[in-house]
């Protein structure tokens, strides 16, 4: 248990104090998007990692905060506080009505399904124009502000963002070792054998995606307040994919791995500037290659790697008798 | 135009998409039957199937018919590829990882597409022509009859080689019981990648015969795939006509949905059809012990 | 305690078991014996509540509690193991058992994700708990193992340890010394006895003779989806008609 509490702080201590090094400027900007995706990531991670449930919709939750949060203070002036709590509540409670009947679903059968429902919510972003303001956005999204300090700079965002993501991922990282996160585990080994012993895997299930649900819901309005405008296209299909592929790099089941995948992903695309188009072939080969050669993410292959390399190095190097 | 007419209009139509679907739902469930794998990336070998034949056909100069007999064979080979290289290694995985992985190729795919052919949209050529044919008040593309045509063909095709040769009953006894198969001597790995090689051509054709009226690009598959998906949940995976019955139901209720309802909300119905089979009757509406297979 | 009445269980064209009746007894142990195909896994399945049966019913202490969901059963104190062990293997083993006692804690999600004073003192009663069933068992000196590691004997152990932490009125044993050597077995045997001993009802499936006469006080005898016989041990191995379905005629 020490351990845990020793890698949060670091962790939290870090991300706190980073902004002092970085000295503002353009990665503060980078790094605000760095803590939505992993507030995301997250999510997908509990969803997927830990209970072993697919879903490729997680970007219609994200779509859903966003939207929600973005025209109750754009269109009908609503406190931004509120209308983010107005919006994570009401995606809370889509998500668990729609998980009762789309998690009887499992694999193949749950991600199509997942990935239909996100299809269809982002479609409805396109059409509700009247509400949404279809494909060319919905502008004019306040910032959040408490008292007089309005968060309107890259540098104040970052703490905003990243407040929130410290406390997502210390309730994730509790929840994941508590007797809940046990018996999601129990879930993804043996379905079976977690009802036998009298796990409500039904309703474990459903809770765990509204979980999902509300943390990216969270993201969405987060995004909206900071970037303060919003379109359908940042809540596609290709997002779940790239939500996807975070988890998988940093580690199915690791919630800092998460942080390492959404970190690497967001990055990448900003330091290698030609790497924009090849982004989804980027994508698509590293799904491939970890998900064969590196089940467990960077976060358990990396130190298998290393140790296996350093192994390599001591049997390479000449023994006092060889010589 | 006299509503009985529109509705004939939009019945046709939706069943030449719907007879799209259906190949590529036939596709999903071949490879399904014999390896338990949705291979999410089947709606990528019909955007290869369009797009190759573009390459061959205006880039290259070469004649529309081998433009097409071309873009199969490419097609094709990149189906036995993909399961040479990450399908065969790992076929013992949980379905997590498969799904993944197949969720992976079909990035891939598109992403390599995006790379070589860039993000516009493009109209293959009509095979014969852009006359419409009036059909009882309604109209009809010649290149509608071609898709009736050809999808029929098919069809055909798969249905006598999966009855009547050696090597499609093999896939049958495969798909049956892999265990007993191999122990009659049928080689099983054969016969899975068989199935890829398969479902790539068929969708291929179906990306072929359809592109001249949709217009192709390097992420149709995405939605076609997925509809075609629906065709084949529908069919309860079947791979004879309770597959080719959901691509038509399909096809038909999205273009009665669209030109009645709504336009934008077109490729919402066959996603909200989807989730409601899913939902209540995943074994779907011709369900298993009632589809024949073909 | 468990009453079997009538049950049939038809799949399609096969008729799995037949208008099978008997009664397991409280805090005895009962063995269900039988060939191969003799439908005793399939008559396990539909107790616990994975299997519907065609008709028929079965009454659990005192009540009908046919087609109850295993969870609802669990609850209520009945639990089994497999035949193919179903371990949690990404889990140790010690976290393993600790499943075992979900349903004898509460800490919700809200409790569990802010780490509630309530939350943690359950945590540590868990822990102890799950410690003591694996002595109980035998398997202590394993609690930090995972469990796909597990050599198959230990593994048996876990599921059964795992299982009395749910702490059940009835466990019923899926055909528990399977694959088991002679020097395991008679392990299982006191392990079995202790869980008696401590007032738990138990239900076996087995082939291995030697252990069912050996500790049933009842056995009952399947065979082809029928019930052949019932009785004492002493009565079973003396009665002609198990004989012949063993043996085969002449």
């Amino acid at each position: 248990m020490k351990r845990e509490l020793m890698k949060f702080l670091v962790f939290a201590a870090a991300i706190l104090t980073a902004p002092m090094f970085l000295k503002g400027g353009y990665i503060v900007n980078v790094l605000v998007f760095v803590g939505i995706y992993t507030i995301l990531a997250v999510a997908l991670n509990l969803l997927l990692g830990l209970a072993g449930q697919i879903s490729l919709g997680q970007a219609a939750f994200f779509g859903l905060g966003a939207y929600i949060s973005g025209v109750l203070t754009a269109t009908h002036a609503v406190n931004p506080w509120l209308a983010m709590v107005i919006a994570v509540i009401a995606v809370g409670v889509i998500a668990f009505v729609l998980g009762f009947p789309i998690l009887k679903l499992k694999g193949h059968y749950l991600a199509m399904a997942t990935l239909g429902m996100g299809i269809i919510v982002y479609i409805i972003f396109n059409e509700t124009v009247d509400i949404t303001g279809g494909p060319s956005g919905l502008p004019g999204i306040p910032n959040l502000s408490i008292g007089g300090i309005v968060f309107n700079t890259d540098m104040k965002n970052y703490y905003l963002v990243w407040s929130f993501v410290i406390v997502t991922i210390l309730l994730s990282v509790n929840l994941s070792q508590s007797r809940i996160g046990r018996a999601l585990r129990a879930i993804h080994d043996s379905e079976v054998a977690a009802r036998i012993l009298g796990v409500n895997v039904r309703l474990l299930k459903v809770q765990v995606f509204t979980i999902s649900g509300i943390f990216s819901a969270l993201a969405g309005s987060l995004y909206a307040h900071t970037v303060q405008f919003i379109s359908p296209a940042s809540f596609g299909f290709n997002v779940s994919i790239e939500l996807l592929t975070m988890v998988i790099i940093g580690g199915l089941g690791s919630i800092y791995g998460s942080f390492l995948g959404a970190a690497i992903l967001t990055l990448l695309p900003e330091l290698f500037r030609t790497f924009q188009d090849y982004d989804i072939v980027v994508y698509g080969i590293v799904l491939i290659v970890m998900t064969m050669f590196m089940p467990g993410g960077l976060v358990r292959g990396v130190p298998l790697l290393a140790r296996f390399l350093l192994a390599k190095l001591k049997s390479g190097l000449p023994s006092a008798k060889s010589v | 135009m006299e509503p009985i007419e529109q509705l004939l209009q939009y019945t046709l139509s939706g069943l030449s998409t719907g007879a799209i679907y259906a190949l590529i739902g036939l596709g999903f469930a071949i490879i399904y039957n014999s390896t338990s794998i949705i291979n999410f990336a089947q709606g990528e070998f019909v955007m290869l199937g369009g797009m190759l034949t573009l390459f061959f056909h205006v880039t290259l100069g070469l004649s529309l018919p081998l433009a097409v007999v071309l873009a199969i064979v490419v097609a094709t080979a990149v189906g036995a590829l993909f399961e040479r290289l990450a399908i065969s290694p790992l076929k013992d995985a949980e379905p997590i990882i498969l799904v993944i992985i197949t969720i992976g190729g079909s990035i891939l795919i598109r992403g390599v597409a995006m790379l070589l052919w860039g993000k516009d949209t493009h109209a293959l050529p009509m095979f014969s022509g852009n006359e419409p044919i009036i059909l009882m008040g309604a109209a009809i593309m010649p290149q509608n009859i071609w898709i009736f045509g050809i999808t029929l063909i098919i069809i055909t095709a798969n249905r006598i080689f999966f009855h009547h040769s050696i090597s499609g009953k093999a896939m049958r006894a495969c798909s049956f019981n892999r265990i007993a198969s191999s122990l009659v001597g049928i080689d099983v790995k054969r016969m899975i990648l068989f199935s890829f090689v398969i479902s790539s051509a068929m969708g291929a054709a179906a990306g072929i015969i359809i592109a001249p009226l949709t217009m192709t690009s390097y992420d149709v598959g995405v939605m076609l795939g997925l509809k075609g998906f629906c065709a084949a949940i529908i069919g309860g995976m079947s791979t004879g006509m309770g597959t080719v019955a959901g691509g038509l139901l399909v096809g038909v209720l999205e273009s009665l949905g669209a030109g009645l309802i709504s336009s934008g909300y077109k490729d919402a119905i066959a996603f909200i059809i989807l989730l409601i089979i899913l939902l209540i009757r995943p074994q779907g509406l011709f369900g298993k012990g009632e589809a024949e297979r073909v | 305690m468990l009453k079997i009445e009538s049950i049939t269980k038809i799949f399609g064209g096969l008729t799995a078991l037949e208008d099978v009746s008997f009664s397991v007894a409280a805090g005895e142990i009962t063995g269900i014996i039988g060939p191969n195909g003799a439908g005793k896994t399939t008559l396990f399945n539909i107790v616990t509540g994975i299997y519907h049966p065609t008709s028929g019913k079965v009454y659990y202490d005192g009540k009908d509690v046919t087609g109850f969901p295993p969870e609802k059963l669990a609850r209520r104190g009945l639990v089994r193991t497999f035949q193919g062990i179903e371990l949690f293997g990404q889990m140790t083993v010690l976290e393993n058992v600790m499943v075992g006692l979900h349903t004898r804690s509460q800490s919700g999600i809200i409790s569990s994700a802010l780490k509630l004073p309530a939350h943690l003192r359950e945590e540590r009663h868990i822990r102890e708990r799950a410690i003591s069933w694996l002595e109980f068992a035998g398997i202590a000196e394993l609690a930090h193992m995972k469990a796909a590691n597990l050599p198959f004997g230990k593994g048996r152990l876990l599921e059964i340890a795992r299982a009395m932490a749910v702490e059940p009125k009835i466990i019923l044993l899926d055909e528990p010394a399977a694959g088991l050597n002679s020097r395991e077995t008679s392990d299982l045997a006191l392990l079995i006895e202790r869980i008696k001993s401590s007032g738990v009802t138990v239900a076996l499936v087995e082939h291995d003779m030697e252990l069912v006469m050996g500790i049933c006080s009842r056995v009952v005898v399947l065979n082809l989806g029928c019930k052949l016989a019932e009785g004492t041990a002493r009565q079973i191995q003396e009665d002609e008609n198990v004989i012949t379905a063993y043996l085969g005629e002449g």
